[in-house]
């Protein structure tokens, strides 16, 4: 025992292992700093440069010619409008398409097929954008041309399909193209959340007499909830910034409505940027740099909304 | 309510591996059942299969018979799914739905079957099933609240209350007090002496004084080694198993001399 040895039980200073304790901390500590002095410095950086398009009079920026003689706020409200109207139609392509795919691998497949679609999903998010913009162009416009017309013509009455006018180089197409593209990360993210759910709520469901959809309902989906969101946001983010795949479809235009049908209605700050700034020079350039400060407050919202929808019922989640 | 089941040669795998074999015994309506051994000899496992639980494991799978009411539930057409209607389960660990309130837990198996009920019915059948598990009155103020949020004696009671909501048959507890303190323990074997008025009850437990104080039968479970299949040793009388049981093997585990 204690009292038969010289040395006392608990020995002055620190315990060993102290030392590597402290230089985690120190090693996190210092990453958390580093996140937040980078996020600064990009956020300085688009405030910085943005500043002499902000502080333009009316005169001067009549002379930046891609501006059309509109001010600032007219000109990117329409092109933020445009970026988030195809992202809200991609997230709504997206999402309960990669429900059902997640759930399928998760909670339906044999285990082999599960794998192999786990596999096929991912290496879809390896697929790089320009891809995805010449498969929409070659591929996916000639194949839903005919289904607007169609939309357009029995269901015209709903203002978004009213006046389809081919060839579909419309906001539709480029959501579309964009729901492709964020599927893989969104099904992924989901997958992971769905196989977490514990055993002990799925079998307490199964004892109940449910059924495997209803034990789905009851026990994966809720406590997945936080899990979709977040993967619906990292989706929206990757959507809002996307350039390429919106720029090859898009024909673009400066409106603010919803016929999606229609082209040369919309265009995405992101996609706007990539196409007007080998031409743009002086001011245009501080233009084309505060719509990209635009954005990066959009995306920086969107997330922040995100997370308090997923705060406010963190007492009912799955985590306590 | 309350019905008998009587198990024959029951033998049940997993995948290739035989758990439990040549299992033949009978659970009295309005009864106590417990099921008592060394642990791995397959109680959890063969309980599992009176309410086809079992075969929810992939590979898992049962042959032999077990029959309720004059249906055998491993028989052609039977659905899993209604025979775990009419067989309820309380699980070890306490699982309450974390992301419903404490009355859509008790509801939760209620609205499998009847989706849209009348508030008032939804109300009635929340009390009564609270109020069965000697919960009612710990909770009813606060019924909108997450079920985590009760202490673990009283997520095991809204777990009994869930599992009578729906009026079942049988119900089967899988050591329902293996994580609980000796008080909420002692209000959940109150609890079983009053349910089993209306149910059927198969208990697992490792607690001798528990299975002496609640059950009317006990079987006893073993295994001869690791890998070997496990068998139902002997059944009898509780009073019978605890004083003078035919076996000496369940002489030795009664009595704590196990080895
Ligand atoms: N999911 C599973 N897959 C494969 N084998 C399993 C599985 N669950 C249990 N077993 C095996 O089946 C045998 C019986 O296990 P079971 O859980 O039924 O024992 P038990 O009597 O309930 O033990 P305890 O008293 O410790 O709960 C053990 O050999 C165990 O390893
Ligand atoms: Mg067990």
């Amino acid at each position: 025992m204690a009292a038969v040895t010289d040395e006392p039980a608990i020995r002055r200073g620190p315990a060993p292992g102290r030392l590597g304790n402290s230089i985690f901390k120190g090693f996190s500590l210092g990453s958390g700093i580093v996140i937040v002095v980078l996020l600064g410095l990009v956020a300085g950086f688009l405030l910085y440069r943005s500043l002499p398009a902000i502080l333009a009079s009316r005169e001067q920026l009549e002379g930046v010619g891609f501006m059309q003689g509109r001010d600032l706020l007219s000109y990117v409200l329409p092109l933020a409008f445009g970026t988030v109207l195809s992202s809200a139609i991609a997230l709504i392509v997206a999402v309960p398409l990669s429900i059902g795919i997640a759930l399928f691998i998760s909670h339906y497949a044999p285990r082999r097929l599960a794998q192999g679609l786990g596999y096929l999903v991912d290496l879809l998010a390896a697929i790089p954008s320009v891809v995805f913009g010449l498969w929409g162009v070659a591929f996916l416009m000639p194949l839903v041309g005919p289904v607007f017309a169609w939309l357009s013509e029995n269901m015209g009455w709903f203002p978004p399909f009213s006046d389809y006018q081919a060839p579909a180089r419309n906001l539709a197409t480029a959501g579309l193209v964009l729901a492709v593209m964020i599927l893989p990360i969104i099904t992924a993210t989901i997958r992971e959340v769905f196989l977490q759910t514990p055993t002990l709520h799925e079998e307490a469901s199964l004892a109940l007499g449910a059924t495997r959809w209803e034990m789905i309902r009851q026990a994966v989906l809720p406590f997945g909830r936080s899990g979709i969101i977040s993967a619906a946001m990292l989706g929206m983010g990757r959507a809002l910034g996307e350039t390429m795949a919106v720029l090859l479809v898009l024909s673009p235009g400066f409106v603010i409505n919803f016929f999606v049908l229609q082209p040369g209605q919309h265009q995405s700050i992101a996609a706007n940027i990539a196409s007007q700034l080998p031409e743009a020079s002086g001011l245009g350039v501080d233009v084309l740099i505060a719509t990209g400060l635009f954005l990066f407050l959009l995306t920086f919202f969107v997330n922040l909304a995100a997370r308090a929808i997923i705060a406010r019922r963190a007492e009912f989640s799955g985590a306590n | 309510m309350s019905k008998r089941i009587d198990v024959s040669d029951l033998n049940v795998y997993y995948g290739d591996f035989l758990a439990v074999e040549g299992v033949t015994m009978a659970m009295e309506a309005r009864s106590v059942t417990a099921l008592i051994g060394p642990s791995g000899c397959g109680k959890s496992t063969f309980l599992r299969t009176l309410n086809r639980m079992h075969e929810v494991i992939p590979g898992a799978r049962v042959e032999g018979k077990a029959v309720m009411d004059g249906v055998d539930l491993y028989g052609k057409g039977v659905d899993p799914v209604e025979v775990r209607r009419q067989v309820g389960m309380v699980f070890q660990r306490p699982n309450p739905f974390p992301t419903m309130s404490i009355a859509d837990n008790v509801l939760a198996g209620v609205k499998l079957n009847n989706r849209r009920m009348p508030r008032a019915l939804a109300q009635e059948t929340i009390e009564k099933a609270l109020v069965g598990a000697n919960l009612w009155n710990e909770v009813k103020d606060r019924l909108e609240r997450p079920g985590s949020s009760l202490s673990g004696g009283q997520q095991q009671r809204l777990c009994i209350a869930r599992a009578i909501a729906v009026e079942p048959q049988v119900l089967l507890m899988d050591e329902p007090c293996s994580a609980l303190d000796p008080i909420s323990t002692l209000a959940i074997e109150d609890l079983m002496n009053e349910l089993k008025n209306d149910y059927t009850i198969v208990i697992v437990t490792h607690n001798m004084q528990q299975a002496a104080r609640v059950s009317d039968r006990t079987g006893f479970f073993n295994i001869a080694g690791t890998g070997k299949p496990g068998h139902l040793i002997e059944m009898d009388d509780t009073s019978v198993m605890f004083s003078s049981p035919s076996e000496k093997a369940t002489e030795d585990y009664i009595s704590g001399r196990f080895g």
